[in-house]
């Protein structure tokens, strides 16, 4: 057990892990946010998706070891239940999920190409997105969802 | 009147140099063609494989752009390049080239308006080709969708933003002529020499450059730079340490995984999946071709007194790689014993002399080839800072090639973290 603080959401945490310890695990297990989820172990579906300093990694095969010092956001940093983002928002709206396991990672993934460029076009979507998959086929739905949150800013005044 | 002998010589010169400047770098216009041409389907199809031989859309589609219709960046030593529109829109494409103009720019280099291309269009390789396949290409490229896709300003730095310099590349280096068959060679061979020479323009990735961005000729095919990623050199491949035979070659041509080397990456990885369009004979002929390149210099093994003073840790590097690699990589990872992934240990990226590539291909992964199932490789960019990288290259190239480690390590990552900048 090592003795390390991973920056989660804007906060710090002080936890005992294994160094080894992939994130996704510390995520669910010592701090409760279980918005990531486990899906394939692999690198290949995506459903674990979260940000490290603004870039999205599997969080399922990111070592805890290496992350002291950086930014960890999850997808409970978009908003609440109450009051969701902009992009929880848009996913509800057009009805994007259906059992909802990929959804988290979606969204996380969907959120870092959004503050890069905050009006893609529907190529640069699809693949930005290709790595994360969607089991029940709502693929459409997402993508649909990741556009009308960038055509809506760009109405904005 | 000496005065005006010497004054008289002067203006001679400035006119003949003139002269032979407007020559050197001058080219007409072609008329534009403009009644609609129509092909045979068969040449429209033997068209379409070469286009796949000569890697066009590789550079002629951007990212999650139209295909053939450009904006694909290039980055080179002289400034930054944009590859541009080659589907048959009259305004933005080559909608208006006869094929004399399409066989000019893809032999001479020169536009059909007159300007001259930049070499990083591979005429120099492309004027090998023979007439009817450029004919056939030329059928293929003008009976696709024609996408309105105007060209992207270049930046090219001084001098090499004026393109007339370019004359004097083409005098210097554009010596290329058509390929005539080895009669001793099976036609195997002769094939793969054509693809691999002609449309294939390998030596354009797999030879070192000179200053001036030519291949250097005593050293073609002996391996070269592109992108960051080393381009290993193609001669002696039959007889390395960990040779190549036939087969392992012709599959990895072709984008599979094979055993004992891996799967194509980094820019090699469109490529071969451009090669994997073709029929596998033509993969075939590429391997017969490439095994048959001895290498005149082959590089000794780096000794084991090459060892740096400091003994690396394996235990980190192991653990890194149970946490971030064992799933897909471990001996008993069901991707390895159902989707073929490799054992790394048997990959030509860690038996290579310099840890880039494989570097390249932890940091950014295999990407997903839209329509095809795979194989993918998430980036480990962000997931695994410089020391978790070094340690997992240390503990991997153990494996690989027990007392050779790499000794460039943190300097190399610093490197290839400041080129993704």
């Amino acid at each position: 057990m090592t003795h390390m603080t991973l920056n989660v959401n804007g906060s710090p945490h002080a936890l005992e892990l294994e160094p080894d310890m992939p994130l996704l695990y510390a995520l669910r297990n010592h701090l409760g946010l279980n918005g990531a989820k486990y899906g394939c172990g692999l690198g290949q579906c995506g459903a674990c998706t979260v940000l490290v300093d603004d870039q999205p990694v599997f969080s399922c095969l990111t070592p805890c070891s290496g992350l002291e010092g950086k930014a960890i956001r999850t997808v409970e940093s978009l908003g609440t239940a109450e009051r969701p983002g902009p992009l929880q928002k848009a996913f509800i709206e057009t009805q994007a999920a259906q059992c909802g396991y990929c959804i988290a990672g979606m969204l996380m993934r969907a959120q870092t190409l959004l503050e890069r460029d905050p009006h893609p076009d529907e190529a640069t979507v699809r693949e930005h997105m290709a790595s994360n998959l969607c089991r029940c086929g709502t693929h459409l739905r997402i993508i649909a969802a990741i556009g009308r949150v960038a055509r809506q800013e760009r109405s904005a005044p | 009147m000496k005065a005006r002998q010497l004054w008289m010589g002067a203006v001679l010169l400035a006119v003949v140099g003139a002269i032979v400047a407007v020559l050197l770098m001058w080219r007409p216009a072609i008329v534009p063609a403009t009644a609609p041409q129509r092909f045979e389907a068969a040449q429209v199809q033997r068209g379409a494989r070469v286009a796949e031989a000569g890697d066009c859309a590789v550079c002629h589609t951007r990212p999650g752009g139209r295909y053939l219709a450009g904006g694909l960046a290039l980055v080179t030593p002289f400034g930054t390049l944009y590859s541009t529109n080659i589907t048959p829109d009259a305004e933005t494409g080559i909608g208006q080239w006869s094929l004399p103009a399409f066989e000019r720019a893809m032999r001479e280099g020169v536009a059909r308006d007159g300007h001259l291309l930049y070499p990083a269009f591979p005429y120099a390789y492309y004027r090998r080709m023979t007439d009817g396949d450029i004919a056939d290409v030329y059928a293929y490229l003008m009976s696709g969708p024609a996408v309105h896709s105007p060209a992207l300003q270049n930046r090219m730095n001084f001098p090499m933003n004026i393109r007339p310099l370019v004359s004097f590349w083409n005098l210097l280096f554009l010596h290329g002529q058509p390929l005539t068959p080895v009669a001793q060679q099976s036609a195997t061979w002769n094939r793969g020499r054509y693809l691999v020479e002609g449309p294939g323009h390998c030596a354009g990735c797999h030879s070192p450059l000179n200053p001036l961005g030519a291949e250097k000729s005593a050293q073609h095919l002996a391996g070269g730079m592109v992108d960051g990623w080393q381009a290993p050199s193609l001669l002696g491949l039959a007889n390395r340490t960990t040779p190549w035979s036939r087969e392992q070659l012709t599959g990895y041509l072709r984008a599979e995984v094979v055993e004992g080397h891996g799967t194509a990456a980094g820019p090699m990885r469109p490529v071969s999946l451009s090669l994997g369009n073709m029929p596998a004979s033509d993969a075939e002929a590429i391997a017969d071709y490439l095994l048959s390149l001895k290498d005149p210099a082959p590089i000794a093994p780096a000794a084991a007194t090459a060892r740096p003073a400091e003994v690396v840790e394996q235990a980190p590097g192991a653990q890194l790689f149970q946490s971030a690699c064992a799933a897909c990589h471990g001996p008993a990872a069901p991707m390895r014993q159902i989707d073929g992934r490799p054992a790394l240990e048997r990959t030509s990226a860690l038996q290579a002399a310099s840890a880039r590539n494989f570097l390249k291909t932890v940091l950014e992964g295999v990407p997903v080839t839209p329509g095809l199932p795979g194989p993918v490789m998430p980036p480990f960019a962000a997931s695994l800072d410089n020391q978790q990288l070094a340690a997992l290259a240390a503990f991997l190239r153990e494996q690989a090639s027990p007392g050779q480690p790499w000794a460039d390590l943190s300097s190399t990552l610093h490197e290839l973290r400041q080129e993704a900048q």
